[in-house]
């Protein structure tokens, strides 16, 4: 099953709807509470990020009864260096944007640690795509 | 889905509710549909929360008590009572009058529940320093609470702190310094007065304990109307019962909302009003929200103050609460009082581990949840998303996916029934039977009186 949410740039008070709106889902679909718990972090880190960096973007997430499979599809100004943005603490997000409580850096970082798969493609000018995939049944 | 059977204090009487749907549209679970013209509850859903109780406009939802006359099977017939029943009546009224009246009724012991707060507000803080890793800690207080983050927020079962409420506290306590006297058990009859549905849920059914050690409650708004009866025709002569003072400050405002949040040390916050609670534990749940450590959080507006089974407005409880004069700690010895049994009741003061029972999920197999998360979304595609909840559900949402899962039939929908009645598919006949069927045959013209 396809779940699709768009996600709009510079909006902060609706950053977190697409992850609610999901996370719902999950559960009438009986998914473990501490799976939803993963895949709603990774999915809400994802998010925040298009919000505060892109020009906006959209979550495709994909159920199976195996796993979810979240595409995190942004057009914007992309990552130079995915290296270094995965690194803990690196953040190019403006003043304005740390003032609210987000662009800690800790945001890719985040997802890496709650996701079973997860890859980055950017390209600088153009945008991100980040895939998260995190399985429902114990390996 | 859990087989275990769940206690719920409040019932719907048949023969008074009219089937008007005001408790259907207000409970914050979606517990609650019309069929035949009566309110019925989804057993597994309900949270005892107590909203519909007071939406109902003809007291058709009622909370089951214990029968008064039950205290007279003991010998020694102990209240619990708590801070709130105190600040219910007119500034007039002195807590020594209360405190009489109550033994007038038949106890012969009165415990304020609140005793055991001091023991457990140091105890929450040993317990925060201990489980840091369970932040936000969510407080094990209020039952409705609990059950709602059991039902709707499974994934947060593991932030509740495990530490007994005040009442069981002051049950266990009460109980072992009777039977430290030379009384025997059985003769002791523990009686809880609840100012809330979900209290009596607890007791009959705990979660994260075995057994409960109160022997049966009763309804705040039952005693309450005896003692201020006794009150208003006392003409007697009879001394006024002078009792020993317990409750410091911390106790009296315990239940109060902040009561318990204030005694926490870092960042804690106090939500009370389970919508507003539903809407923090959203953002929680999401990790939206970082560096809390701990929430107090109450089903009812202002807290048990605003417990649905208070006679008084709930600001006017809370500030007489706040205004009554405490005992300061040198005024408690620890003779006779609940501080002689602190290593006694500190170490039975934790409960079992709370585990998650969702009710959200469409089914147990999840490839048949997804079919039926199919069906509902085809369904809700088909409705007007007005919801008018004419069909019996609180809105176009819950009805498809009642429909969804077999309980409901899309014709019982107002606007297919129009659209079905045009194109020939279905007879002005069946349109109304299909209506009486959720609505009762009294509510249609043509069979008034």
């Amino acid at each position: 099953m396809r779940f699709e949410y768009n996600i709009e740039s510079g909006n902060f008070s609706k950053a977190g709807d697409a992850s609610s709106s999901f996370k719902k889902i999950l559960k009438q679909l009986n998914v473990d509470p501490q799976v939803i718990k993963r895949i709603v972090v990774s999915l809400y880190e994802g998010e925040v990020n298009i919000v505060a960096h892109a020009n906006g973007g959209k979550a495709i997430c994909d159920v199976d009864t195996n796993c979810v499979n979240i595409q995190l599809i942004d057009v914007g100004p992309g990552i130079p260096d995915i290296e270094k943005a995965m690194q803990a603490g690196y953040s190019t997000a403006s003043a304005k944007v740390r003032e609210m409580g987000f662009g800690a850096g800790m945001g890719l970082q985040n997802i890496k640690h709650n996701a079973d798969e997860f890859y980055i493609q950017s390209e600088v000018g153009v945008g991100t795509k980040l895939t998260i995939i995190v399985n429902l049944i114990k390996a | 889905m859990d087989s275990k059977h769940f206690h719920h204090a409040l019932k719907i009487s048949d023969d008074i509710c009219i089937g008007c749907s005001h408790c259907m549209n207000v409970c914050p679970t979606e517990a609650i549909r019309v069929r035949n013209g009566k309110a019925i509850l989804y057993e597994n859903r309900c949270v005892d929360c107590g909203e519909c109780f007071k939406a109902c406009p003809v007291s058709a939802i009622f909370i089951d008590q214990d029968d008064f006359k039950r205290i007279q099977a003991y010998k020694f017939r102990i209240a619990l009572v708590p801070a709130v029943f105190f600040g219910q009546f007119p500034d007039e009224i002195s807590q020594n009058q209360i405190y009489t009246a109550i033994l007038a009724n038949g106890f012969t012991h009165i415990y304020e529940v609140e005793i055991g707060v001091d023991l457990l507000a140091n105890e929450v803080k040993n317990y925060a320093k201990a489980h840091p890793e369970k932040k936000p800690l969510i407080s094990s207080f209020c039952p409705a609470i609990i059950r709602l983050v059991q039902v709707k927020f499974p994934a947060l079962t593991e932030n509740i702190m495990l530490l007994k409420p005040p009442l069981d506290i002051t049950a266990l306590y009460c109980r072992k310094e009777l039977t430290d006297k030379g009384i025997n058990p059985a003769e002791i009859g523990v009686f809880y007065i609840t100012p809330c549905a979900a209290k009596i849920a607890a007791i009959k059914s705990p979660v994260g304990e075995d057994y409960s050690m109160i022997t049966g409650v009763i309804n705040m708004d039952t005693l309450y109307n005896k003692v201020y009866k006794y009150i208003r025709n006392d003409r007697s002569t009879n001394p006024v019962i002078i009792p020993k003072k317990q409750l410091s400050k911390t106790a009296w405002q315990w239940t109060l909302t902040h009561g318990e949040a204030t005694h926490v040390p870092g960042r804690s916050l106090a939500i009370d009003e389970i919508h507003n609670v539903i809407e923090f534990l959203e953002k929680i749940e999401n990790d939206e929200i970082g560096d809390i450590d701990f929430l107090e959080l109450r089903a009812c507006d202002e807290s048990c103050a605003g417990g649905v089974l208070l006679s008084a407005n709930r600001f006017l409880v809370a500030e007489r609460l706040r205004s009554y004069s405490p005992v300061s700690k040198d005024e408690i010895s620890e003779k006779d009082s609940i501080l002689s049994y602190t290593d006694y009741l500190l170490r039975r003061i934790g409960i079992q581990p709370i585990s998650p029972r969702s009710m959200m999920k469409l089914d147990e197999n999840m490839e048949e949840a997804m079919r039926k998360m199919d069906k509902s979304s085809q369904m809700l595609q088909c409705l007007p998303l007005i919801d008018c909840g004419a069909c019996g559900s609180p809105n176009c949402q819950a009805f498809a996916n009642d429909i969804a899962l077999g309980e409901a039939d899309i014709r019982q929908c107002i606007f297919i029934q129009k659209n079905r009645e045009q194109t020939g598919e279905l007879t002005p006949d069946e349109s109304l039977e299909m209506l009486k069927s959720i609505w009762g045959n009294d509510k249609f013209f043509s069979n008034r009186k």
